[in-house]
């Protein structure tokens, strides 16, 4: 995008951007999991050294009629997991260090549930697709936005003294100021709704509301920031990895707009309901 | 002319219609035999886990016979249990309720709880026995799926005329629940 404006040439300069983001979708289908994993510094737990998380995987895996995804651990002191991946069979569970000293079975099984429910209900695609789209908006904006301060290509004759300019140029400059925010928004909501299913999802799992509420509480009285997450990975984490967002207290309008989870206090009360 | 097209059309969707919800049913049921296959891969494992056991426990002259009998006698029931849920299912309690007992009367020689080889069974039984409870569970769950297909419209009507029939749960017995007594 910002090679077409250097290059002066607007078709070429769509022509790259959209070969850049077909090749960087394309990528982020296939190598989502591995970027998230290398990202979160997250590496293969060990058969031997984290049994019992495996044997809960694969219990769990198997109440689910779910392969077994791939398992990391983290070395992180904050309590937090994730899921990645594609598709059932092409999925990994990361969990941090932090998580695997400060839970108890039932909780660990809560907080693993809730990951394979991502895997299960393909959230862990849609976020996948999410980032893609966000990518397709801002080509779009930059297509109106050429538009305008190209004239569409057309050249500027003399007498020709009709300068309301394009209305689709308008479009744009209402898209380039509302589209980052909005496809951030959209990126959050879709999150928000994901987490909440995969809640209910994996008490299905383990038949055992009281296991996860426990483990949330747990992360909402734990106040330490998991290091390994950033921005982009965000919204993967089971609670809001970054600080600045607290989920304790009510949020404001803004802030709820922008977060990828919904308040843990939420998420506790619509567990009890069960 | 049009009145023909029409006709097709409706039994073109009709034809579409059916093979869909035939092909639904075809599904479910397969993934109920699935679930239920699932289920016999672990019980398999945890009885080819037991005669191990039985060797190990064998070694302490005085361990108790009657437990080691109740655990060899209840294998070969589950051994040879008729392959549906309820027949399996009762089997299975009275091996799981063998085997408490047998940990539970472990608890008192102190040399059978330090031998490694015990332990490591132990354990391996224990983990078996929760998957084969998830496995039920995902059983439970497949069939539930399938008897709402069966038994709901459109299903109902394939289901009938091409004989679909309703499956059985996994109930988990009384005796599943209960602790299991020592007496020394």
């Amino acid at each position: 995008m910002a090679v077409g404006v250097l290059i002066g040439n607007g078709t070429l300069g769509t022509v790259v951007a959209l070969a850049f983001s077909g090749v960087t979708a394309f990528v982020s289908y296939w190598k989502s999991d591995a970027i998230a994993l290398r990202m979160s510094r997250a590496v293969p737990a060990d058969p031997v050294a984290y049994k019992r998380l495996h044997n809960l995987v694969e219990g769990l895996c198997i109440a689910g009629g779910l392969p077994k995804p791939r398992v990391y651990v983290i070395n992180d002191p904050a309590p937090n997991a994730f899921a990645t991946g594609r598709n059932p069979r092409n999925a990994a569970i990361a969990v941090t260090t932090g998580l695997l000293d400060k839970m108890n079975r039932v909780e660990l099984e809560g907080v693993v549930a809730h990951e394979l429910s991502h895997v299960k209900n393909y959230d862990i695609l849609v976020m996948t697709l999410a980032v893609t789209l966000v990518g397709a908006v801002a080509i779009l904006t930059d297509i109106a936005l050429r538009m305008m301060w190209w004239n569409g290509g057309r050249l500027h004759r003399s007498g020709d003294h009709d300068d309301r300019g394009n209305p689709l140029a308008i479009v744009g400059l209402v898209l380039l100021v509302v589209a980052p925010l909005l496809a951030r928004a959209m990126q959050a909501a879709v999150s928000r709704r994901r987490e909440t299913l995969a809640d209910v999802s994996a008490v299905q799992l383990t038949r055992y509301p009281p296991g996860l509420i426990s483990a949330l509480e747990k992360l909402q009285a734990d106040s330490t920031v998991t290091h390994s997450a950033s921005m982009a990975t965000a919204h993967m984490w089971i609670e809001q990895p970054l600080s600045g967002v607290n989920d304790t207290g009510r949020l404001g309008f803004f802030h709820k707009l922008f977060d990828t989870h919904p308040p843990l206090a939420e998420r506790i009360a619509l567990l009890r309901e069960i | 002319m049009n009145a023909l097209w029409i006709v097709l059309v409706v039994v073109a969707l009709l034809a579409v219609w059916v093979v869909v919800s035939y092909n639904r049913l075809v599904g479910r049921r397969n993934e109920v035999d699935n679930a239920w296959s699932q289920i016999d891969v672990q019980l398999k494992r945890r009885l080819d886990l037991i005669p191990n056991l039985v060797e190990t426990v064998k070694g302490y002259a005085s361990f108790e016979k009657s437990a080691l009998e109740a655990v060899i006698d209840a294998r070969a029931k589950a051994m040879s249990a008729a392959p549906t849920p309820a027949a399996q299912g009762a089997a299975d309690t009275g091996l799981t309720g063998a085997l408490r007992q047998l940990f539970a009367l472990s608890e008192a020689y102190p040399d059978l709880k330090a031998n490694t080889n015990f332990l490591a069974l132990q354990e391996e039984l224990q983990n078996t026995e929760s998957r084969v409870a998830y496995a039920r569970q995902f059983y439970n769950d497949a069939v539930e799926r399938y008897n709402n297909t069966t038994q709901s419209f459109p299903g109902v009507i394939f289901a009938r005329s091409f004989n679909f029939a309703d499956r059985e749960y996994f109930e988990a017995e009384a005796a599943a629940a209960s602790v299991p007594s020592v007496k020394f």
